[in-house]
């Protein structure tokens, strides 16, 4: 298979060798679970019970709050603690309801739908909704939003990310190969609503195997195909994989549907499947416990709002000093003050590093070595924005790239003079909406 | 337990791992590019050529030291960029000078050329460059004269264009100075005044003695010469296989990106090719061979062309920059007042930099080109 790929970024070591073995085990119910209000992109769910009320697995809790938004529904059976500011992966407080088990394990009543294929479009995208899925990957786009593309943006392309160039990362490539039914059945579901022809998915040439059960499920469907990539991070940005796998290039500041293409997680996708098959709601996902100081890394299929501490305490805790927890992967992922976090529905990991991890590198003066330039994979100037951002001079940062950056980290994981690219331009960014914003 | 609930972790923001380069790690790395070519000069010219470089470079460093200690701010001569300056502002010198050339060379590069605009990163042109431009034009016949001291230090042959001079015995006095006093380039550049080829012409009795020699420039025995680094010249120019060596390591450790090489050296190559030639004799393919194997070129185009501080940041300005770097070397060396023009064809692109960099801001990936 000739390996395709986008131009720029780089080559981390993808140290994956610490999980990708582990298949995917159940974590048991865990006593207590934390549901953020916000665990998408949009407007955060509205709470629909109150303080002490009895809840049970699957029923919904929170209400999205327009369309942009999402439905939240309880993970385990127990009752509502509280409604109040909890740890969110992101490492900032957060609103969430906080339910503690009952010991009882019963999910609401599912239906099953095998002929779920053959249900209308209109049918499936509420069932999507209703079940409060967001995608997977990271970002959080709710997703029955993805799938309703305005009627002058024809979908031909549907495309599988199941890149996971994140290093450390293997929670995607673990249900590639649990799941591939599910995941194909959760394509063949997305392509129907936004009507495209052609079914891809993408997979990063370091899981072979996953690309090889992928393209044995995919031979006899004339439709579908499987996309091998190079290990190249940011392979799994939506531009960059849209670009590899279609050669088709998304204006600046456009989505994907400017191009025709609609793109969603692997995980996302099985999540769609069991929504339309089985209207179950979006409760539980697959997260990769990783990383040196984690003593036995698992693929742990785990109740969406489980603590992270939970999560560690059942990979039989940490081989030593923890230095850095970071939720998702080390290249866009949050470092947390703690591991008393929840996780949401886009925790596809946490990352333990040790105490070397944990040390702040010096900021030097800027070589302008235009390392950061060579790889951006956005093809813009990063050491130029983050200058301009530095002095206050946001005109010359937009021009540089300001807002075409996607935060990658590329450009910061190259810089000899250790400066914190990421950091500044988002300083950028935020500076530059203000402005916007009062105006 | 498995940790303490009030413990707090340490945050910072993404990305949480690095490739592990470093401002050291970089401009150790190219000083060791430098060692081949260090090593190549010691060998030709003696111990000499070795302690005008280590003169150089320590001075550098000690100028830097000083000055950041009197600025108040931290000593960063461990970085080595200030050990790297000295050293490439000493290769600019021949090894006939006196000892007190490189240490006003490099103080001067230091001070005025670095730390006067705020140290590493902030400079506007290279300081070797202009370290070395400071000491032509204060001291020109230090900088130039003593070419034919050179084959004192030689310990090994003599280059070829003696050995023309001892097959013409016929030579007269003004063509004998030209083949053993001159760099290469500098007998190529006197060969293009029309009016000394035919004065020598004719004093060697009517044969095209001009023609002759510059024939002999383009001969694979001068060129062999030139490659080896058996031919006279300034101690870091000796030898472009030693430094061919070292560029290939630092691109092949990505110190040093090939756009810019690439495009000055072609560049060079291109107009040597088309505008090299002299009257009546024309031109030679091997003639671009001799234009890039000869003077700094090699090392203005591998190691001070690629200056990060002083080149452009986008890909397209880099190639400006290599192009730009060419044609000034080749209009300085064909038809300007010096034999050789790396360095102020370098030294001119530099402060044509920022102008570069505003002029090809790269399009952001999906925008569309207007």
């Amino acid at each position: 298979m000739r390996l395709k790929t986008f131009p720029g970024g780089i080559h981390p070591h993808d140290e994956k060798q610490y999980s990708k073995s582990a298949a995917i085990s159940n974590f048991p119910t865990p006593k207590r679970v934390i549901i953020h209000l916000s665990q998408h992109i949009g407007a955060p769910s509205t709470p629909i019970v109150e303080q002490g009320e009895k809840v049970q697995k699957g029923q919904l809790i929170a209400q999205a709050s327009g369309f942009v938004s999402l439905n939240q529904h309880a993970s385990i059976s127990g009752s509502v603690n509280k409604i109040g500011r909890f740890l969110h992966p992101t490492g900032s407080m957060s609103s969430a309801i906080e339910i503690i088990s009952d010991g009882q394990n019963d999910i609401i009543p599912l239906d099953d739908d095998p002929k779920f294929l053959e249900l209308p479009v209109d049918v499936l995208k509420e069932r999507i909704g209703n079940a409060g899925i967001c995608g997977m990957g990271g970002a959080g786009f709710p997703t029955h939003v993805k799938l309703s593309p305005p009627a002058d943006k024809p979908i031909d392309t549907v495309i599988l990310n199941g890149v996971e160039c994140e290093p450390y990362l293997t929670s995607d490539y673990r249900l590639m190969l649990r799941n591939s039914d599910e995941i194909i059945s959760g394509l063949k579901i997305i392509m129907k609503i936004v009507g495209a022809n052609k079914g891809m998915i993408g997979i990063e040439a370091n899981k072979p195997d996953a690309i090889a059960l992928m393209q044995k499920r995919c031979a006899k469907e004339k439709d579908l195909e499987v996309v091998g990539l190079k290990m190249q991070y940011p392979q799994g940005a939506e531009k960059q994989l849209i670009y590899a796998a279609t050669n088709r290039k998304v204006p600046a500041g456009g989505l994907p549907m400017a191009v025709g293409v609609v793109v969603q997680n692997v995980g996302t996708a099985v999540a769609i499947y069991e929504a339309a098959r089985y209207q179950k709601p979006l409760i539980d996902r697959v997260i990769s416990i990783t990383g040196p100081m984690v003593k036995t890394p698992m693929n742990l299929l785990a109740p969406i709002g489980t603590l992270y501490s939970d999560l560690v305490e059942h990979c039989g805790g940490l081989n030593g000093a923890l230095g850095k927890a970071i939720s998702g992967g080390p290249m866009m992922g949050f470092a947390l003050p703690s591991l008393e976090a929840g996780m949401t529905k886009g925790s596809s990991g946490l990352v333990l590093l040790g105490e070397k991890a944990a040390r702040s590198m010096a900021e030097h003066t800027c070589l302008r070595c235009a390392r950061c330039v060579d790889i951006c994979p956005m093809n813009l100037m990063p050491s130029m924005i983050a200058n301009a951002v530095k002095y206050d001079d946001l005109e010359i940062a937009v021009k540089a790239g300001l807002n075409d950056c996607i935060k990658c980290g590329s450009c910061a994981y190259v810089c000899p003079a250790q400066i914190r690219l990421v950091q500044w331009i988002d300083t950028g960014k935020i500076r530059y909406a203000e402005i916007q914003r009062n105006k | 337990m498995i940790m303490n609930s009030k413990d707090k972790l340490f945050v910072a923001p993404a990305p949480h791992v690095h490739d592990k380069s470093t401002v050291k790690n970089v401009m150790w790395n190219v000083v060791l590019a430098l060692v081949p070519a260090l090593l190549f000069a010691t060998y030709f010219w003696g111990f000499r050529a070795l302690l005008l470089t280590l003169t150089g470079a320590v001075t550098a460093v000690v100028c830097e030291a000083i000055i950041q200690k009197l600025r108040k701010v931290p000593v960063t001569v461990h970085d080595g960029s200030a050990f790297l300056t000295g050293l490439l502002l000493a290769f600019n010198i021949h090894v006939g000078a006196p000892i007190w050339l490189p240490i006003v060379g490099a103080a001067f590069a230091i001070i005025v050329g670095k730390q006067v605009f705020g140290g590493l990163g902030n400079n506007p042109v290279n300081p070797a460059l202009l370290g070395r431009a400071f000491l032509l034009a204060s001291w020109p016949t230090r900088m130039t004269g003593g070419w034919v001291g050179v084959k004192d230090y030689a310990m090994s042959g003599l280059n070829n264009l003696p050995r023309i001079a001892t097959n013409l015995q016929e030579l007269s006095p003004k063509a004998y100075e030209l083949v053993t006093s001159a760099t290469p380039l500098g007998v190529a550049k006197t060969l293009r005044d029309s009016s000394f080829v035919a004065d020598i012409n004719a004093q060697a009795g009517g044969i095209d003695l001009g023609g002759r020699i510059f024939s002999s420039l383009t001969e694979m025995e001068t060129l062999r010469s030139l490659f080896w680094g058996n031919i006279g010249g300034c101690i870091g120019e000796v030898s472009a296989f030693a430094l061919l060596l070292g560029a290939a390591y630092l691109l092949y450790k990505n110190i040093i990106e090939w756009r810019i090489p690439l495009f000055y050296i072609g560049t060079v190559f291109v107009l040597s090719l088309l505008f090299g030639g002299i009257p009546g004799s024309g031109t030679s393919i091997l003639l671009p061979f001799f234009h890039i194997f000869s003077g700094g070129l090699l090392l203005g185009a591998f190691f001070m062309a690629t200056d990060y501080t002083t080149t452009p940041l986008s890909k397209k300005g880099r190639i400006i920059f290599g192009i730009g770097c060419g044609l000034l070397t080749i209009v300085i060396r064909l038809v300007g007042g010096y034999p050789e023009g790396v360095s102020y064809s370098i030294l001119f692109m530099n402060v044509m930099t920022p102008l570069i960099d505003r002029m090809t801001m790269p399009k952001a990936f999906g925008r569309i080109k207007k």
